[in-house]
């Protein structure tokens, strides 16, 4: 097939100019010819990019249907035996099968969206300082790395400082306010968490913000604008919709956080009665209990927990999603 | 026209998605049957609290005997798993099975006794030196949340000449599923009614009260930081790092400091010929109550997924050497040896494991 292609090629030219051809419009030939033979190759080394391009892009896909898959299938043991209870049950008693796991659903939301709430004034600050203020500089880069290395920290680390530096300052603070001081609990956990989404909504704000079009900012000054007005009525209604999605990324961040929050919450299956209380997430649970569940509707009902985190994450995805949208039409 | 592409395309990827969960399911029994093949190499996996002795005695016969052991701590839960699914040649667990384990299992499986620990009570009074009692009774009523002070006058009775001090107590529990929680709930359902049918025994249970720590670290992080704080941690880690610990009334009445003697001799009674007893709540009169035996599980026939007789033989005479000459590693580890009627009935039940319908020990 090539081969034919090839002589073609070559008999064409000689046809069209006949058998006066000089050495130099020969080699200029022979140069057109190994162009054309290169694009053809190209155009096949272009498909099998392409296809390759798209299988793999495929295998993503297939992988987190695979993982739901699993995720449902092995906790269809669970599912029939507690029912859609398993949502609002209030004990998780393994010795007699009882599974609910509404401790865990609460806490893991308790202490997501509270980490939320105290990290949003210090992501924000750190993108609207870094993104407008000082863009450039030692101090601003310093701040920037520093802000990167937060989420290149890995958990246990934070786990460990927890455990030996935070909660003694929490205790003491409940000793103040007069709850008993234990130190470890939703609080501290939530605190913990915090710190390490700051990153997320602070480097994505902080891009968003240099990508607004200078021409529009110095419009507002031109008019007459305070920074602090320019802040506020050009650049965070011009990059709503990017500082809500670092908002999100954050969100996934903490309801998924496994090992520091272990270390911190306090583990206890009773429901929280208060934000200084202990609690469970539902990833601690699964982190805690998975290696030694002995018997197989306990291991299916920690699978099937697996799943409702799974699926709360996605539902606040696509939440997330449409508001992103809704907020930048 | 676009949805119904993108609908075919979802619907691939489902399909696909299954057939390549189903094939990595027979996969992974697969390679375990592949890697038996190996004879120099003896596969197991289970309980993380001998895994220290177990790690020392292997690494010892491996230099007498050139066998190597590849032991995975992945906890006691796991290692009955990969030994339900044939993945590993011998599994280990501080709790004999249980029914539901049992009836998974297609095929008998032994216990053999392979070495004892204990569970030890620990607290956080600074200003106390001296060591304290406890009495079933007050034990089950502190991790039930019954008594809440150290000045309780239950504590108090028995601890006659100590001045405790009027603070709250702060209960640790583990908060991962381990062998050490299912000794420690399974002596309090032994010793209390009132646990028996409010919490029950196992390897997690739902606590009535108290925090959770991860690991016998997270347990004992949990006691030194709280003034007032008590929990149960094993006996190898309470005397390697250094913890206060009280003694406990045993059946016959009297009080008696973990140690490792106390130990083994709570393992000096009859055992049943399988194996499968629980030392709690031991009735030798010298045994220290919260005690437990962590057993080496294997098939009773052993020819199954294309084993060799001669690797078979060389994991029988491992496990012989173990209860054996083995038991001489346990004390500087803080582990306690097993008792002379323990190894007696190890090694019955090591004599009746079979290789294709015959004895693999003479």
């Amino acid at each position: 097939m090539e081969s034919t292609v090839d002589n073609n090629l070559i008999t064409r030219p000689e046809n069209i100019l006949g058998r006066v051809i000089t050495s130099a419009k020969i080699r200029d030939a022979v140069k057109g010819i190994k162009r054309i033979k290169r694009s053809h190759r190209q155009i096949k080394a272009e498909n099998v990019f392409r296809k390759t391009i798209i299988i793999i892009a495929l295998a993503t896909v297939v992988l987190v249907l695979g993982i739901m898959l699993t995720l449902i299938l092995q906790s269809v043991l669970s599912i029939k035996a507690t029912g859609i209870g398993y949502l609002w049950g209030k004990t998780w008693d393994p010795v007699r099968d009882i599974f609910g796991a509404y401790p865990f659903i609460l806490g893991t939301i308790l202490t997501s969206f509270l980490a939320l709430f105290i990290s949003i004034p210090f992501s924000f600050a750190v993108a609207i300082f870094l993104g407008e203020y000082y863009p450039k500089g030692w101090l601003p880069n310093l701040l920037k790395n520093t802000v990167e290395l937060i989420a290149a920290v890995p958990s246990v680390i934070y786990g460990f400082w927890g455990l030996a530096v935070l909660v003694p300052i929490v205790r003491s603070l409940e000793t103040k306010i007069g709850v008993q001081p234990v130190g470890l609990g939703i609080f501290t956990s939530s605190l913990i968490l915090a710190v390490m989404i700051i990153p997320y909504a602070a480097s994505l704000g902080q891009s968003m913000i240099k990508m607004v079009p200078s021409n529009l900012k110095e419009a507002a000054y031109s008019l007459g604008a305070t920074r602090w007005e320019v802040i506020r009525s050009v650049i965070l209604p011009y990059t709503k919709s990017g500082l809500f999605a670092g908002i999100l990324l954050s969100l996934g961040r903490a309801l998924g956080e496994t090992m520091a929050v272990t270390m911190v919450i306090g583990n206890t299956s009773l429901i929280p009665k208060s934000i200084f209380a202990p609690g469970n997430t539902m990833a601690s649970v699964i982190a805690n209990e998975f290696t030694e569940a002995d018997h197989p509707v306990y291991l299916s009902a920690l699978i099937e927990l697996g799943l409702v985190l799974f699926l709360v994450t996605v539902v606040i995805n696509m939440v997330g999603k449409r508001l992103t949208k809704q907020f930048t039409n | 026209m676009k949805t119904v592409k993108y609908l075919a395309i979802t619907a691939i990827a489902i399909i696909i998605s299954g057939a390549m969960m189903m094939t990595s399911c027979n996969g992974g029994s697969g390679t375990g049957s592949k890697s038996d093949t190996t004879d120099n190499t003896i596969l197991g996996a289970g309980a993380t609290f001998p895994n220290p002795l177990y790690s020392k005695m292997f690494s010892e016969y491996n230099k007498i005997n050139g066998l190597k052991v590849n032991y995975q701590s992945i906890g006691s839960g796991g290692g009955i798993q990969q030994l339900t699914a044939k993945t590993v040649d011998f599994g280990a667990s501080d709790a004999p099975l249980n029914g539901k384990q049992d009836s998974a299992l297609s095929a008998p499986v032994l216990h053999i006794p392979a070495t004892a620990g204990a569970v030890v009570l620990s607290y956080n009074l600074p200003d106390i030196k001296d060591t304290l009692n406890f009495t079933p009774d007050v034990v089950a009523g502190i991790f039930l949340g019954d008594i809440k002070k150290w000045d309780d006058p239950k504590i108090a009775a028995i601890n006659k000449g100590v001045k405790l001090p009027s603070l709250d107590i702060q209960v640790s529990h583990r908060s991962d599923g381990s062998g050490t929680t299912n000794i420690f709930t399974t002596y309090l359902c032994k010793v209390s009614k009132d646990w028996e049918t409010k919490v029950g025994k196992g390897s997690s249970v739902n606590w009535p009260i108290g925090l959770g720590g991860k690991g016998n670290e997270g347990v004992a992080g949990g006691i030194k930081q709280t003034p007032g704080g008590i929990g149960y941690v094993e006996l190898a880690y309470a005397i390697q790092s250094n913890m206060a610990y009280g003694k406990l009334q045993n059946k016959a009445g009297n009080f008696i400091t973990p140690s490792i003697s106390s130990v083994t001799a709570a393992a000096n009674i009859d055992i049943p010929a399988d194996g499968k007893v629980s030392l709690t709540n031991t009735d030798a009169p010298d045994g220290y109550p919260i005690s437990g035996l962590s057993w080496i599980l294997v098939y009773k026939e052993q020819k199954y997924n294309e084993r060799s007789l001669d690797k078979v033989t060389k994991m029988m005479k491992l496990i012989q050497w173990m209860i054996h000459d083995g038991q001489q590693y346990s004390g500087a580890l803080n582990y306690a040896p097993l008792s002379q009627k323990a190894v007696a009935v190890g090694d019955a039940i090591l004599k009746s494991v079979t290789y294709d319908g015959k004895p693999v020990l003479q």
